[in-house]
């Protein structure tokens, strides 16, 4: 169960005494002894590591663009990794590296709205209306998940990363249901965007960070970049493919 | 102080396919034609690396920068608009080919039925089938007039179909190249149909089946049913745009400039005639005036609109006393449809764009209305577009939305899910208009469009018929699971829809009741044309590219004879 695997992975942190922020997704242990990115990932997600040959690179080595704070990046994994969980069928969240990618999309210009109508005057509106607060995205993630940590304190008195799934689950569900306050924003858009930006670091090209060695796109079937299906388009059988990043047209 | 630069014969204000055809046309001609363009140039080089579905379809690479210019949008005059922060219900587009770069390629003719809707409801149904309130009113061209001018855009586009929809108008010339592949999962809704007695027919696709030259002498490559079109631009050049098309053909006569980064912030007027348009570099913010013999409004549908309305061009709409054309008539488009799931898996993620199956037996007037609350209908087609993983996440009932059940039921249903679709008409109401705002204003102070939309009676009627005949069809299909899409309650910018946004500078008969003469002429300024979506004067049950290409050749057709002779062209 993907629960007892959570729970005995934070004990092994716990134990070893080494900050989460720094270990789960294995960026720097990782970069430190050189390993692939393959093995970084799947060691500490508990899957089979190194089955197609990763190469040595420097971009094993994985950092905070976005988090200066480890606890709240710690807070973050833990979230993602209960909306998309470690199981039989694959590696969860941490294990494809989507905490790293929406940290790494939090710095840029996801994070900072550059791209959306910033100009007062913030009012709100209707639901059909769409979203109106003045936060930026990365403004919304600090603040949901510090909250998240406070509602752990408040429900459990305890922190967040050391809950129970079941715990952790009933707080993501309380800010699904929108009844976390939140200053400036509100607890249901935060969810929601959370969720998403857990699936964008899951199905996202792993130019980003996320989707580590393209798992994500093999649980689920889908090929990455490919230039022609043009032989294959009128086969009547389901053709299985293995994976491309659209990076390999770089390299 | 704006700089004033040499006069041309032409301007156009956006160079998508409107400007691009307009362009191409009058510049063979001889006609000295300059496009601003707000976006930027881009070419089929640029899209080499374009399999990358987060940023070209989830972050909206193609897109136009809301944090320069948005809409804003409220259900009712009740409430207080506010702007629409980030995309989602439609997709603008920016950049040289506009929303013909990142279309999918789906062309069709809006139907005979579409152009004289009015009179021919009124004909069959009586004048009360609908309430006064839905503001229906004949286009002011048939579709047997704009025939030609659709023949020519579907040759220009080198468009893939076949000649089989008993609904459709009545075609002068077939398809210039044969359909697409019909593929497995095509064929299961062919199948369907057939059985329940309906006309299933390939759809007419802008991806083409193969290589072909247009009568301009550009070259259009086959499509390799990669699977990365909406959204997207083609690293083939197998998806007709207008950049692999009519802007080099425009180009080629030596007529024709594009001044990139240049945003048209208003239409110069003197008296009866405007005298060229003021523009402001997107990257320096220096302030340009264009003069020209002829002005022509070639961006979409909401900033052809907000034009007008700031250069303070033709009369305002007033909902109160159904006054004033401009920003009469704004339609959208309804989405009924079903999703089934399936046991085996298939190859979603294979396609095209336009690759799909359609039947027009529930579209336009094909069926009775008699016993119904709604008039008109939605073609219905699956489409095989190329289901891509951070979008599609299909869920059977009563699954949710996160955690281990979501992960597992998301993954399993990926490769076995299909959903038929319809493009449900959209009629004009009263209510539902384009305005200005009078609070928020673009980056460059000019005020935003204001968009005043909810869905109708006749649109949930509409919605829940063609629902269960989508329904019907994937059962017959054989799908373990059908669901038919939510009956629909209140119009919502969030989510996704259609970017097929329709009227509000809407062309007739009658200046009365329209902006623009059946040349795209303005009624009230004869060297003005204002050409696009904009000037259907509600929405048809198709993508509206086919239809707007047409009115486009026909808008070239009139700028080259005013300037020759000048006056009104009606």
């Amino acid at each position: 169960m993907a629960e007892k695997k959570n729970v005995s992975r934070r004990d092994f942190l716990k134990t070893s005494g080494i900050a989460a922020g720094a270990l789960v997704g294995g960026g720097i242990i990782g970069g430190v002894i050189g390993a692939n990115t393959r093995q970084d990932t799947a060691a500490p997600s508990g899957g089979e590591a190194g089955q197609s040959g990763g190469t040595e690179t420097t971009e094993s080595v994985r950092g905070l663009q976005f988090f200066k704070n480890q606890q709240e990046f710690a807070v973050l994994q833990q979230a993602t990794e209960r909306i998309f969980p470690e199981d039989d069928l694959g590696p969860g969240a941490i294990g494809l590296g989507i905490p790293f990618f929406i940290d790494h999309q939090l710095a840029g210009s996801y994070g900072e709205n550059s791209r959306e109508y910033m100009q007062p005057p913030f009012q709100e509106g209707e639901a059909t209306q769409g979203y109106q607060s003045r936060l930026k995205r990365n403004e919304l993630f600090r603040q949901g998940l510090q909250k998240m940590q406070q509602e752990a304190q408040g429900r459990f008195e305890a922190n967040f990363v050391d809950l129970e799934a079941e715990q952790m689950d009933e707080i993501l569900t309380a800010f699904q249901d929108d009844e976390v306050d939140m200053q400036g924003a509100n607890a249901q858009f935060f969810f929601r965007l959370l969720r998403q930006a857990t699936l964008n670091g899951a199905y996202a090209d792993p130019i980003y960070g996320g989707n580590q060695n393209m798992d994500a796109w093999r649980m689920k079937g889908f090929p990455g970049h490919r230039p022609s299906y043009i032989n294959e388009i009128e086969s009547e059988d389901f053709v299985e493919f293995d994976p491309h990043s659209v990076g390999d047209m770089l390299s | 102080m704006a700089t004033t630069l040499d006069k041309v014969d032409v301007v156009t204000v956006g160079v998508g396919w409107t400007g691009g055809i307009i362009a191409a046309e009058c510049a063979k001609e001889g006609l000295k034609v300059v496009g601003l363009e707000r976006g930027q140039e881009r070419s089929t080089e640029d899209y080499s690396m374009v399999h990358d579905e987060y940023r070209y379809a989830i972050r909206y690479e193609l897109m136009q920068d809301l944090s320069k210019e948005t809409i804003t949008f409220r259900n009712s005059r009740d409430q207080k608009a506010l702007p629409m922060r980030q995309l989602g219900s439609f997709l603008l587009g920016e950049g040289l080919g506009g929303a013909g770069t990142h279309w999918n390629g789906q062309n069709w003719r809006f139907l005979p039925y579409d152009f004289e809707i009015k009179s021919m409801t009124d004909a069959k149904y009586g004048a009360d089938k609908l309430p006064a309130e839905y503001t229906l009113q004949d286009w002011g061209i048939t579709y047997d007039e704009l025939e030609p001018y659709f023949d020519k855009f579907e040759k220009t586009a080198g468009i893939s179909g076949e000649d089989k929809n008993p609904f459709w108008g009545k075609r002068s010339s077939d398809y210039p190249t044969p359909p697409m592949k019909k593929t497995p999962l095509l064929s299961k809704f062919e199948t369907a149909t057939s059985n329940l007695g309906y006309t299933p027919f390939m759809m007419p696709s802008a991806n083409l089946s193969e290589a072909y030259e247009n009568p301009d002498g550009q070259q259009i490559a086959a499509c390799q049913y990669c699977g990365f079109c909406e959204r997207f631009g083609c690293e083939y050049g197998a998806k007709t745009s207008p950049e692999i098309t009519v802007v080099p053909a425009a180009r080629a006569t030596g007529n024709y400039d594009i001044r990139f980064n240049a945003n048209v912030v208003e239409v110069m007027k003197e008296g009866d005639r405007v005298t060229g348009v003021r523009f402001i570099d997107t990257v320096t913010f220096e302030e340009f005036i264009q003069p020209a013999e002829v002005v022509v409004l070639t961006s979409y549908v909401m900033n052809n609109a907000k034009l007008l309305m700031v250069s303070e061009i033709g009369q305002m709409y007033d909902p109160e006393t159904g006054e004033g054309s401009l920003g009469k008539n704004y339609a959208y488009q309804i989405l009924p449809g079903a999703t089934g799931f399936f046991d085996d898996q298939m190859n979603v993620f294979m396609g095209a764009g336009a690759l799909g199956m359609t039947i027009d037996d529930f579209n336009g007037d094909s069926f009775d209305h008699s016993d119904l609350d709604f008039i008109h209908g939605a073609s219905i087609s699956m489409t095989q577009t190329g289901s891509r993983p951070i979008a599609s996440n299909p869920l059977p009932p009563d699954t949710p939305s996160w955690g281990a059940d979501f992960k597992k039921a998301s993954i399993e249903n990926y490769t076995r899910t299909l959903s038929v679709g319809g493009q449900g008409a959209s009629m004009p109401h009263r209510d539902n208009y384009l305005s200005l705002d009078e609070t928020y204003k673009d980056v460059y102070g000019v005020p935003l469009l204001q968009l005043t939309y909810n869905f109708t009676d006749q649109d949930r009627a509409l919605h829940k018929y063609l629902t269960e005949k989508a329904v019907e069809i994937m059962e017959e299909m054989g799908a373990k699971t059908v669901v038919g899409r939510s009956p629909i309650s209140d119009y919502d910018i969030v989510p996704y829809q259609t970017t097929h946004n329709t009227g509000g500078t809407i062309m007739g008969g009658d200046p009365a009741t329209s902006v623009v003469n059946n040349y795209l002429q303005h009624w009230d300024m004869e060297n003005l044309f204002v050409v696009g979506a904009g000037n259907f004067a509600h929405n048809g049950g198709y993508n509206p590219t086919g239809t707007v290409g047409a009115l486009a050749y026909r808008c070239a057709e009139g700028v080259i004879k005013y300037s020759k002779d000048g006056g009104s062209l009606v």
